[in-house]
This record gives structure tokens, sequence and C-alpha cells, in this order.
């Protein structure tokens, strides 16, 4: 290892790639170490598929506007006012920016795909998805001469006073050493440590899905912590889904959503409904639904249909579970068979007259008299064959991280860290205290990703 | 067809169909989304309308090592090898010839042979130029057969095909949408106009779209040759040998010219592509095919080149052998994808236009 580097940067999903390019591109001898060998490069990027983008008129595939004020409103909706106003609004600001360059190296954009039409003018869609994406950069940023180690698993970052003197990683088996000048780190959260989640959510955190890369463990988050590196955020706090409670422990990505259940009812183990199922249009309630099947006993929910409703969502990866009766469902599902008719009947019996059914706007076609209510989509569930599907709690990423001033740099309680910055899903947190936005993961890493690149190599020089 | 080949493309198709990532690349996914469940002539037509560009494997968050273990390319080459050799007329042929190059390189010698023969012990009455090894009458006696066989051979399979996968009423609209969509080979553009993913893993590039192009000007260009000195011959009593500056001649020099390279690259692009996002059993039968056509090309050529000289009667029986073993292979060998494939738009233009 004779080789120098101006900056080394740990990670290899979006956040990582726009610092590493931009850093070559100021003229930076620039290292990536990415935990992942090449077919599972760009962490939890190769799952993304668009970016939210404000825009003062069309932009690429972007049509009509998207205001800061408006973008800055739905960010605040879903956080409950829990962000980081300065940080939040640089996010917003600059994402116009972020999109002519993007396409300037390598990103493709497609218009929203079939069933995400209500995204059209606010997140721009990556040609192929996030993966896509990845190779683009990947492609630039070795024709920039950055330099891309696969399988190299950053252990430690040596930590003296205001700075970052070496960072060591293992790679095929051996130990290695590097001290570069700066350091960027972009490895996401530490949603695949299990143990971590554990110590966070209890016992509960066993049962949760990961839906993107099984590489983000916090390894190099835990290290920076355990050397006084600032935090924020809160380790319960996470973006967290409801899934196909079949999809794989790790990686499942996208095609493990469900998105019937706004035409359904949902119950726990016990049978017992605990939430209205219809209280907003689906990609505005998708994200909440993780937490509440987290709540459940097991972290399990069951999501329950009839024929009629079969052809109203996107297709799932996994074929529902079918039956003629309720009670043949319900043994399908290992659910209380009585429990769960009586369910569906008292749900049945409070719905009213469902003629105004509109699937894909509110229709306050809802239930009387019954607790918890379902306030929109009330159809009585009686027409055979019966679909189930169960649902698990699945994790995109954890929002406790690295704390980062707006030009994405690091810092302890004496200050900040010299030759340290922080961009993408590692310090996310500090901009997302509480839920999550569509397409605002891909916003933050390629705005401080940008920041953290220009910084460090300004640093470097 | 063989339903492991279409189970596999179906547990595939209901991957992608909720994922939709691809969206954008080519036609198959539209149509593939329009859809929630997959009966084997949806598949048919979806590994027809696939060009194997390889965009969305590429793209793909779930290849292996990951567990759903997706090779859209492949499933959908297996699906439609399958799919050529069930509805070829006879079958039996095309599942020897698309899966052997070395009895495309036998069917070669054979038809060389067959020419050889035919100038030896029939030979010319008395004709001028390539005539004085062959006469007129003769070539026409071969060629004629040879040139309707296939045709007749591959309207069976096309009905075949079109019925397999629910056809209806076929619209000039739909017919033009499609000659329009293989005159730019639209599919292989990648929807952004990088065009697509072969000989270098990720890497978007035009080569495999710019070469087959040229192969298939070229062909078509040669072809077109042929039509004019068949016309000048019957309509206008001019028969050959033609001048330089002629129709045939132009039309034959420029797409030999074309057909050569293009072959050429095509072969190479070939070789440096992996083989595991193919129909694997059917490369060595492709490859023999590409490298026949360059061989067509180059023998006429040649043959333009040495007309004149001894080596005439030597390189017209390797040409029209060639041309020979070209034809009669045509509804078994890949020269049938261009048929099913412009099929397989045709159907897709309708259902375009029917939603």
């Amino acid at each position: 290892m004779t080789q120098t580097y101006d900056i080394v940067v740990i990670g290899g999903g979006n956040a990582a790639l726009c610092s590493a390019i931009t850093a070559a591109e100021a003229g930076a001898r620039v290292l990536i170490l990415e935990t992942a060998p090449k077919p599972y490069r760009g962490g939890n990027s190769r799952h993304t598929r668009n970016f939210r983008c404000m825009h003062s008129g069309p932009l690429g595939p972007l049509i009509e506007e998207y205001s800061e004020a408006e973008y800055f409103a739905d960010l605040m909706k879903v956080t409950g006012g829990k962000t980081d106003d300065h940080l939040a609004r640089l996010a917003i600001r600059t994402s116009q920016d972020c999109l002519p360059w993007m396409q300037a190296h390598g990103v493709r954009f497609q218009p929203p795909l079939s069933g995400t039409l209500s995204l059209a003018r606010t997140n721009a869609f990556f040609r192929g998805g996030g993966k896509s994406l990845v190779n683009a950069y990947y492609r630039t940023a070795q024709r920039l001469g950055v330099e891309v180690r696969y399988q190299a698993a950053v252990t430690h970052l040596e930590l003296h006073g205001d700075r970052i003197e070496r960072v060591d990683y293992d790679h095929r088996g051996q130990s290695h050493q590097v001290t570069p000048t700066s350091v960027i780190v972009a490895s996401g959260g530490f949603q695949a440590d299990t143990d971590w989640l554990a110590r966070a959510w209890g016992p509960a955190a066993e049962n949760f899905l990961i839906r993107g890369t099984p590489y983000n463990r916090g390894i190099v988050l835990a290290d920076l912590l355990a050397q006084g590196a600032q935090s924020v955020g809160d380790p319960t706090q996470c973006h967290a889904v409801a899934i196909d409670g079949r999809a794989p422990k790790f990686d499942g990505g996208i095609v493990t959503r469900l998105d019937c259940v706004p035409f359904s009812i949902v119950v726990n183990k016990h049978a017992q409904r605990f939430y209205d199922e219809g209280e907003d249009v689906w990609p505005k309630r998708y994200a909440i639904w993780g937490r509440l099947v987290a709540a459940q006993p097991g972290q399990v929910g069951y999501a329950i249909i009839d024929a009629k409703s079969l052809d109203l969502f996107m297709p799932s990866v996994f074929a529902p579970l079918k039956a003629d009766t309720i009670e043949g469902l319900a043994t399908l599902m290992d659910l209380p068979a009585e429990g769960l008719r009586a369910t569906v009947e008292q749900f049945n019996a409070a719905c009213g007259d469902p003629s105004g059914f509109h699937p894909t706007e509110m229709d306050s076609v809802t239930t009387t008299g019954l607790t918890p209510p379902k306030t929109n989509w009330a159809r009585p569930i009686t027409q055979a064959p019966f679909y189930g599907y169960s649902l698990r709690t699945g994790v995109t990423f954890t929002y406790l991280g690295l704390k980062v001033d707006e030009t994405a740099q690091c810092s302890t309680a004496n200050g900040p860290i010299r030759n340290l910055w922080a961009a993408g899903e590692t310090m996310a947190g500090s901009i997302l205290g509480q839920g999550y936005l569509a397409g605002f993961g891909m916003t933050i890493g390629t705005v401080f990703g940008r920041i953290a690149g220009r910084e460090a190599a300004a640093y470097a020089n | 067809m063989q339903t492991e080949l279409l189970q596999e493309a179906r547990r595939q198709v209901e991957i992608c169909n909720a994922c939709r990532y691809c969206e954008g690349y080519c036609a198959v996914f539209p149509a593939m989304h329009s859809e929630r469940a997959f009966g084997d002539g949806d598949l048919t037509q979806l590994a027809n309308l696939c060009h194997n560009c390889r965009g969305c494997y590429y793209a793909c968050q779930y290849t292996e090592p990951h567990e759903f273990a997706l090779n859209l390319p492949a499933a959908l080459a297996e699906v439609r090898q399958d799919s050529w050799e069930s509805f070829a007329y006879p079958s039996w042929a095309a599942r020897r010839v698309q899966r052997s190059g070395v009895l495309i390189a036998v069917a070669l010698v054979l038809g060389i042979a067959a020419l050889f023969w035919a100038a030896r012990f029939i030979g010319a009455a008395g004709g001028d130029g390539f005539y004085a090894v062959l006469s007129h009458n003769l070539m026409a006696a071969i060629f004629a057969p040879a040139f309707l066989f296939p045709l007749v051979s591959l309207a069976i399979s096309l009905r075949r095909y079109w019925r397999a996968t629910g056809g209806g009423a076929v619209r000039l609209a739909d017919i033009v949408a499609a000659f329009g969509a293989a005159a730019r080979l639209r599919d292989l553009t990648g929807g952004h106009g990088d065009g697509c993913n072969f000989e270098d893993e990720d890497r978007f590039s035009h080569a495999r779209r710019v070469a087959h192009q040229m192969v298939m000007y070229g062909f078509l260009l040669c072809f077109a040759a042929t039509g004019a000195g068949t016309v000048m011959h019957y309509l206008f009593a001019m028969p050959a040998p033609y001048p330089v500056f002629s129709l045939p001649k132009g039309l034959g020099l420029s797409g030999g010219v074309l057909l050569t390279i293009g072959a050429v690259w095509m072969a190479a692009l070939k070789l440096r592509a992996d083989r595991r996002l193919g129909a694997a059993h059917a490369w060595g039968a492709e490859m023999g095919f590409v490298l026949l056509l360059g061989f067509v090309a180059l023998s006429g050529l040649a043959l333009f080149a040495l007309g004149a000289t001894s080596a005439m009667p030597t390189l017209l029986a390797l040409h029209l052998g060639a041309v020979l073993a070209f034809f009669l292979l045509t509804p078994f060998s890949k020269m049938a994808h261009g048929f099913y494939r412009m099929t397989a738009l045709v159907r897709d233009a309708g259902r375009k236009a029917a939603h």
C-alpha cells in the first residue's frame, strides 16, 4: 500500500459516489472503500427509484412547479416539525441544481412509473432504478480516476484531537491502514445490525425485516460515536414501512411492498383490528404502518381483502393466501377462525352505502360506530374468494447518525473535526427527526454528498 | 412449448411486475405491466418483444447472488428460442438448426457442393458471364423453390405465433408502427437514446444497434439488387451481366459491403458479450448464422471483384451455394427472428392502440 490518497470515502452508495466524483473533479486523488462485494455495491441506493426535487418550472422529467415552500411544508407534515430548519432548506434549495448535475454525470431519468402518478410533479424517477444510477456513477468516478476497493470493511477511524489521523480497513483477509488528508463517511445507518436495533427497540426488533443492504451495520458510526463524535437523532427512529411478511430478511427491496391496506382490514395475531386502514391515500400513509405493525404482538399484521379488491393495487411479488371462507383463510394464516369471522362480521355491519367508492381518492365511504373506524374505502368483505397477506415491519434506514453542519462537517463536543465530513443516511437524522418523505433520502445524499466532496477536496488542496 | 422454460419466465416476470423500475427501457415492460397474470401466450409475446439489450439485467437489484436470481434477458431468450422451434414448419428442422452451428456449416458445404455439381453436370446452355457457368433457367429452377419454400414455411409459423399469443385483426397502423420501430431498432436505444448494454457490462453503447442495422440494411440492399435484376431480366429483357453503374450492381455492392462489415462486427460483439444473458444452447447456431450471412456477402463481393478472372466459376458456386443454404435455413435459423420480431411489434402496437 504505497499509494497515497487525498481523500478516503467510506461507503459506496449515492452519497459516497457524489462526494467522490465532486472531489475528483476538484483534482483530489480519491479512494472509495465499499464493504459490499461488487454485485451488491451501492448500499441502499441500489433499491431506490427517485429523487425529490424542488423546481421553479418544468425541469427534466418534472412537470409544473414544486416550490421551496411547498416542499418544506410537505417535509414538516411528515416529521411533525422534528427537523433542522436550516439544513432542510439547504437540501431543498440545492436539489434543483442537483438534477442537471446528475444528468451530466450519467444518470438518466424516465417518466413516472405506472402506479406512481401522484409523484410525477415532485419526484424524478431514475431510468432503470437506483442500481442504474449507481452503475452510472461508478463509471463516471472511474473515468475520473477514483479508485474503488470492494469488500473493504472499515473497522476504525483514529480520531486524535480534532483530526482523523488514520483509517483502518480489512480487505481480503488482510488489515490495511491509510492516512488520507480528508475522510468522508457515507456508510449509511445501522439497521442491519439486529443487536443494535434490539438495544434500541427491545426484543421486538428481532422480528423486523431489513428492506435494503445487509452491509449497513453501523460499524463506522459506532466507532466515531464511541470516540466522541456528536450524534443526532433517536435510535428508535427510522424509515420503516409495512411489507409482505414473507419477504427475505435482507434486501427484499421494492417488490415486497404491499399496497392493499386501504382496501383491506388489518388485524393482529388475535384477529383484532388496531388502526384506521383508510386514513389517507396509501402514498401518504405507507410509512406509518411499519411502526403500527411493530407495536402489535409478534410484530405482525394480517391484511384481509375480498375478491372485488384484488385488482385495485399494484401486484405484490408474493401471491396472496386464498380461501373460499373467512374461517378457511384464518386457518391458512394461523389466525383464530372464530375471532376473525367475528371481526369481519362486525366490520361488515358497520359499513354503510359503498356506492361512492373511489379507489384512487379519499371517498369518505366510512364505517359508523366502529372502533377503530375505517374512514375511507370501507366496503364490506363479503365476496369470495377471500385473500390475505401477512405484514411485517420493514426497516429502510435508521436515523441515529452523525451531526453535521451546513458544510457536512462532523464535530465533537470541542468543535469541528477538521478533516471529517458525512453524507447520506449516516447523517440524515440531522434533517429527519421522524417520518419520511418519498425520495428525500436521495436528495439528502446527493446534496450533502456534493457538499462533502467539495469541502473535503478544498481542505486536501 | 417447454413448460419449465415458461414457468421460470413466469416466476421472473411476476417479480418484475411488482418492481417496474425498468419500465423506460423497452417495449417489454409497458406490455408486461398492463397484465396481472401471465399465460403462456403472454410470455411468448413478451419474449419476442425482447431484443436482448440487457439494460434490465444490469439495472436489476435482484440478480444473483440475490435469492430472487433474476436474469430476465436469459429467461426470455430461452422462451423465445423455444417458441421459434415449436412454431417452425416443420419444427424438427428448427429444433436441430437452432441448436447447432455445425449443422449450419454442414448446410453451407452441401449447398456449395450442390452448386458445383449443377455447374459441372448440368451446366450452361451457351450464356454469357455467370450464365456461362450456370444457365439462367437452371438458376431460376434452383432458387425459385428455395425462395418460395421459406416464405410458405414462415407464413405457417407466424400464423401459429399469432394464434398462440391471441392476436386479433391486423390494422395497417400497427404494421406501420412496427416497421417504424424496426427501422430505427428503437428497442436497442435504451429508451434514453444512449443505446444498450451488450459488449461491456453496464456501459451503454450503440455498437450492437449500428452493427445490426448494417446487417439488416445491407441484406435488404442485396435483396433489392436481386429483385432489380429479376425485374430487368423479365420485364425489360435486360439480362445480366450488368455494368458497374447499374441498379443491381450499385445496390449489391453497397449492400454487400454493409453486410460484410456488419456481420463481422456482430460476431465480434457477440464474442465479448456475457453468454449467460442469452439462450445458452443457441449461441453456436447464432454465431454460425452471423458468419453464414457474412460469408454470403463476402463471397458476393469476391465475385464482383474477380468476376472476369478464371476464379469466377469457383466463386460463383461458393456464393450461390451459400445463398442456397441461407435461403433454405431461413425458417429454421436465427434469420427467422426478424419475422417473429415484426409480428410481435405489430401485436404490441395493437395492444397499445387498444389501451
